[in-house]
């Protein structure tokens, strides 16, 4: 099926959650609403014309300054049968940084939603396995949002376990046979 | 009656002397405690990404290293020298520091690759900027990854730095 023809179809189906439908160079990409995403996704897994059974990647996006709501989760399907791919777009704002996980369609978004809330700290509700995944468990901070310092000079926000190295370092300097 | 000289002591290099008669060498503790150290560095493998490569590479046929003396051992309390070759994340930091610190003495450390050195392209939230931030270094080898015959390099300059030693091998030192 003609991707851009799916979008139009999932318009009709939910016209409160999509918000609007954009094409590139063959590309279709669909922004929605995330209050009703699991409905939306578990249509395009099932449906037997879409049968999305293949979620390429799910990835976070963060748009600070540029455009409201800040962050944006993207997911990219394909389908094997039919061989026609769709980018689906969900938008989460900063302070309901929260959205419905869909690991209960596609299993594969698993480590993909753990790195999207261990680099943008957007919530997913409903993931079996809530913890970072990258980053030491006692991190502060979401190191992929636009407003965290990008150098590896962290000063005081500096990683506790990092921290304790350098005095470790330190410390047994004495010891050393040099 | 033919007579033969009893001959003295020849020097052959600087500090070290041969008796030719008795088959006997004359030097100093040093240089033979030194000389064993060189010949037979073993170091702990310390891979931690593209240099790591490299090293196996230097370690295997076309390269050798057993010509060296070196045998990588898996455990760290069998080592005697340590080749970080790659990234040193935050995460992994500690960890490095640990297994330097079950390490025996004489130790010596070895930065491979730029990461190794100085943090290399990578300025990020994650990275350490150098090995040295939180280990003592010796020797630092630059590249990206540096050619087996670098690595080498900087194996034959780390004996140097041990041939130079002095009175390092007593519990006084």
């Amino acid at each position: 099926m003609d991707p851009m023809e799916i979008a139009l179809q999932l318009q009709t189906a939910f016209p409160d959650e999509v918000r609007k439908i954009d094409e590139f160079r063959g590309q279709v990409s669909v922004t929605v609403r995330k209050n009703r995403i699991r409905d939306i996704m578990s249509r395009l897994w099932a449906e037997p014309e879409y049968y999305f059974d293949f979620l390429e990647d799910l990835c976070g996006a963060d748009y600070l300054g540029k455009k409201e709501p800040r962050f944006e989760v993207v997911y990219n399907l394909h389908s094997m049968k039919h061989s026609h791919k769709i980018r689906i777009r969900a938008e989460v704002s900063e302070t309901d940084c929260f959205i419905d996980s869909v690991t209960t369609v596609w299993a594969g978004a698993n480590w993909h939603e753990r790195e999207c809330y261990d680099l943008f700290g957007i919530q997913f509700i409903g993931h079996p396995d809530h913890r970072r995944i990258l980053l030491p468990e006692d991190w502060e901070g979401h190191p992929l949002r636009k407003d965290y310092p990008v150098k590896s000079d962290l000063g005081e926000h500096e990683w506790p376990g990092f921290k304790a190295v350098v005095e470790t370092s330190k410390r047994n300097r004495r010891y050393e046979v040099r | 009656m033919i007579t033969v000289e009893p001959q003295g002591p020849v020097e052959v290099e600087q500090g070290i002397k041969i008796i030719p008669g008795a088959n006997t060498i004359i030097a100093s503790v040093d240089k033979l405690v030194n000389w064993g150290r060189l010949s037979s560095l073993w170091p702990a493998t310390f891979g931690l990404a593209c240099c790591a490569i490299e090293m196996m590479t230097t370690g295997s046929a076309h390269y050798d290293l057993d010509r060296l003396g070196v045998i990588f051992r898996g455990s760290p309390r069998q080592a005697d020298a340590i080749i970080i070759a790659g990234t040193v994340t935050k995460k992994m930091s500690p960890i490095v520091r640990r297994v330097y610190d079950q390490m025996p003495e004489p130790r010596y450390v070895i930065a491979m690759g730029t990461c190794a050195c100085s943090g290399g392209i990578f300025n990020s939230y994650s990275t350490v900027q150098g090995a040295d931030a939180f280990l003592p270094v010796d020797v630092y080898i630059p590249g990206c990854p540096p050619r087996p015959e670098a690595l080498m390099e900087g194996l034959i300059k780390l004996q140097e730095k041990i041939r130079q030693e002095h009175f390092k091998w007593s519990a006084w030192r």
